[in-house]
């Protein structure tokens, strides 16, 4: 392993080049672009050997990954914001087709009005598309997911694209210290990809057909199972990469101070570090809070947050998003979740850093105060007034 | 070497490949209750030159001993065949 | 030539399938993978040939094919041809068969994209010059004057008021190594535009006129006679791009009838002779620029 400064970009691109894939096909956007121009770079120097694919738009960036992958090689994309919704056609493609295709998304805000900074309403707005999602905190665990999503995308009983969600600017811009495994590591962690889901010269076979309603309905059962197959399959990658790498996750969620938390603050991304620091300052006010962080929006960890949180008085999500008419995505499936397993504590929606807003210290402190007193369901944060 | 009709027609559950794709050239029906009227390839009048086979859409002709044949499961009797045979050695015929 | 109906690969690799009955793009499709042989990898975007070809258990293609999202057929066939290299495979043709709307509307960007890229594909264009698929709408390849669903003819317009948009020197103006034009109304000059496209390096174009009886309102015995007399007529040509120069494969002397060839056809019924002369004037400009700029 050696030590390197990175940004989560950068160390996405690290991740990568230790993943091996052998066709990228990329657009550039903002804040996504660090991703493409470090690959491509490293396919001049020779030290990623990948055909490099300049598309003219993330639509064939993604329709040339699934060409890549329909002959049972491994692709890589990477897009943002208006390039993921560009795509989205073929998002449904992928994961219907069960190319195991990993992509890089830059979380970014979605026009209009035009904004470049982050915000998660690009991916969250992509949930039913059949693709894992994975959100990272920072630049160590993008690197790491980088290697691991192949892992779990790749695995036989999967066979499901995966994409990786990293803040736009607050981590695919911010600089951390990182450990980068060594070839031999990675090697020894990630397996070929291997697959009959191809076009074979010897074996020729039709694919991505049509399949009408007799038999459309299985096609779409067995792709839901896929995905649900992948949490023991997570579990697999995570155990394994600890014993190699020396790092263990904590499979779809990942907790601070819930087991005897009365009020726990549920969100994704990179806010959950600064959630964290507040939770200690309330801890030592003699407040007990908590913080649980999603890892994966899919699949989906029902029981995993509904026993997380099973104990709590009242329970907030935070995130960057709003369903608009209704409430923030995280917030629906929270809710669907604690429903499901029986879980009765009150839970509130704040909607915060919608266009690269600013999540601040005092804003995480208010979210708990608010929670503790009782609130509307659905808050916007730095919005105070007429929010019904 | 073409595409031709397979045994097992109906799947099940467990017969739905995991992902979208199966075997090439697998079919389980044919086209001929398309047909209102048939190409009829008169052997005496046929020379063998092969046009029919060549401008046939659905590639149901194929040349044995040097005439054209026609595979009835297939055609879907658009008579192009028999307008482009030059000695007049196709005519259509009303299915019964 | 070297490729015609004794030379053929008696193969069929599109069989089976369930195009209409006289259908001008499954004999493009079909002859086209005759030449290229059970290595060619097809890919096909939504549209009729996939429709007909690829409904699971039906699958009507003996070679390896897939179909595309309706705007990617050049990128995924970029995609392919790169993942078929990265294994090792070096016999093989990746070729894409797009319709009209999907290769000079919707997927005119990626195809533009893959010519840039130079990328080692045959991309062959059906023109059946309208959205037949979805139940013959206007597509940019209609031409002037044809009635669609959503171009009727009336009192107030006579049908599609623009002229059919220009793919062969579009995709030339790419300066891309080989590029033509043919019609299935000539199988052996189409076929051989295939074979000689398999042969060259990078990316090749071909734009095939493919009639459609369904949505040209002719009867199903006749795509050929009307693939072949639009080209006698003069309203398409066959033509060739290489090497930076236009070449014309074929200079009638004399054209037979515009208007013969137009009144056969439903969706021509409605022209006024005004209407008529215009499509001939227009025609005579093209082969005016055709016979003092190409070689012949």
């Amino acid at each position: 392993m050696a030590e390197k400064f990175l940004s989560g970009d950068e160390a996405f691109a690290e991740g990568i080049r230790l993943a091996c894939p052998e066709v990228i096909s990329a657009y550039p956007i903002t804040p996504q672009t660090i991703v493409v121009e470090r690959l491509s770079e490293m396919v001049e120097d020779g030290s990623l050997d990948a055909e490099f694919i300049h598309v003219e738009s993330e639509h064939s960036a993604l329709s040339c990954a699934m060409g890549a992958s329909a002959t049972g090689v491994r692709a890589f994309t990477a897009t943002s914001s208006q390039g993921l919704l560009y795509m989205a056609e073929c998002l449904y493609y992928a994961s219907g087709g069960r190319f195991p295709i990993v992509m890089m998304n830059a979380n970014r805000s979605t026009a209009l009005p035009w904004n470049i900074y982050g915000d998660q309403r690009d991916s969250l707005s992509q949930l039913d598309s059949g693709w894992i999602q994975a959100y990272a905190e920072n630049a160590q665990e993008a690197l790491d997911f980088a290697l691991m999503s192949y892992y779990i995308a790749e695995h036989k009983t999967v066979s499901t694209p995966f994409m990786v969600n990293l803040d736009g600017f607050i981590l695919t811009h911010t600089y951390e210290q990182v450990d980068v495994p060594t070839p031999e590591q990675a090697k020894a962690f990630l397996p070929p990809y291997e697959t009959e889901n191809r076009l074979d010269l010897d074996n020729p076979k039709n694919m991505a057909f049509s399949a009408g309603p007799d038999t459309n309905y299985i096609f779409k059962y067995k792709e839901h199972a896929g995905m649900l197959r992948s949490v023991p399959v997570i579990t697999e990658a995570e155990k394994k990469f600890a014993e190699i790498f020396g790092r263990q996750y904590t499979g779809l969620i990942d907790t601070y101070l819930t087991e005897d938390a009365d009020y726990i603050l549920i969100t994704l991304g990179t806010i959950a570090g600064l959630s964290r620091e507040i939770a200690d300052q309330l801890r030592s006010q003699g407040i007990k809070a908590g913080v649980l962080r999603i890892r994966y929006m899919r699949p989906f960890p029902t029981e995993e947050i509904a026993n997380a949180v099973k104990n709590a008085k009242a329970i907030a999500v935070l995130e960057k998003d709003i369903s608009f008419g209704n409430e923030g995505a995280v917030f629906t499936n929270v809710n669907s979740a604690l429903k499901s397993q029986g879980v009765t504590a009150p839970t509130y929606n704040f909607i915060g850093g919608l266009g690269g807003r600013n999540i601040s210290h005092t804003n995480i402190i208010d979210i708990f105060e608010k929670i503790r007193k009782g609130t509307e369901r659905v808050n916007f944060i730095g919005i105070e007034v007429n929010q019904s | 070497m073409k595409p031709y009709l397979r045994e097992k027609k109906v799947f099940t559950f467990e017969d739905v490949p995991e992902d979208t794709s199966f075997e090439a050239g697998y079919l389980v029906s044919v086209n001929a209750g398309w047909r209102s009227i048939r190409p009829v390839v008169d052997t005496e009048k046929c020379v063998g030159c092969s046009q029919c086979y060549l401008y046939c859409p659905d590639g149901v002709i194929s040349m044995k001993d040097g005439k054209a044949t026609i595979d009835y499961d297939f055609c879907k009797g658009c008579g192009i065949c028999a307008k482009i045979c030059k000695p007049h050695a196709i005519g259509m015929e009303a299915e019964r | 030539m070297s490729v015609n109906a004794k030379t053929l690969d008696t193969n069929e690799y599109f069989y089976g399938h369930k195009a209409c009955a006289g259908c001008g793009g499954s004999l493009a499709v079909r002859g086209a993978l005759k030449v290229l042989g059970k290595n060619a990898v097809a890919v096909l975007p939504a549209g009729c040939m996939s429709a007909v070809g690829f409904n699971f258990p039906q699958l009507c293609f003996a070679n390896n094919a897939i179909i595309s999202t309706f705007a990617g057929t050049a990128s995924m066939l970029t995609g392919i041809e790169a993942g078929m290299r990265r294994r090792g495979i070096k016999d093989f043709t990746a070729v894409g068969f797009a319709g009209d709307g999907g290769t000079a509307d919707i997927g005119i960007q990626a195809l533009s994209g893959a010519i840039d890229r130079n990328d080692n594909i045959i991309y062959i264009c059906y023109d059946n010059e309208a959205y037949m698929n979805t139940g013959i709408q206007k597509s940019g390849l209609t031409p002037f004057g044809a009635k669609t669903t959503t171009t009727p003819a009336g009192q107030n317009i006579h049908g599609n008021i623009r002229p059919k948009k220009n793919m062969f020197e579009i995709v030339a103006a790419h300066d891309i190594p080989y590029a033509a034009t043919a019609t299935v109304g000539y199988m052996p000059d189409f076929l051989n535009k295939v074979e000689k496209a398999s042969k060259i390096q990078g990316t090749k174009y071909i734009h095939v006129i493919a009639p459609c009886p369904t949505g040209w309102g002719i009867p199903v015995s006749d795509t050929i006679d009307s693939a072949r007399e639009i080209v006698d007529c003069g309203l398409w040509y066959l033509a060739e791009y290489e090497n930076g120069e236009f070449t014309l494969n074929k200079d009638p002397k004399t054209f037979t009838s515009v208007e013969e060839y137009l009144r056969k056809q439903a969706r021509f019924k409605h022209l006024t002779d005004e209407d008529i002369q215009l499509i001939i004037d227009s025609r005579d400009a093209k082969w005016e620029k055709i016979r003092k700029n190409w070689k012949k």
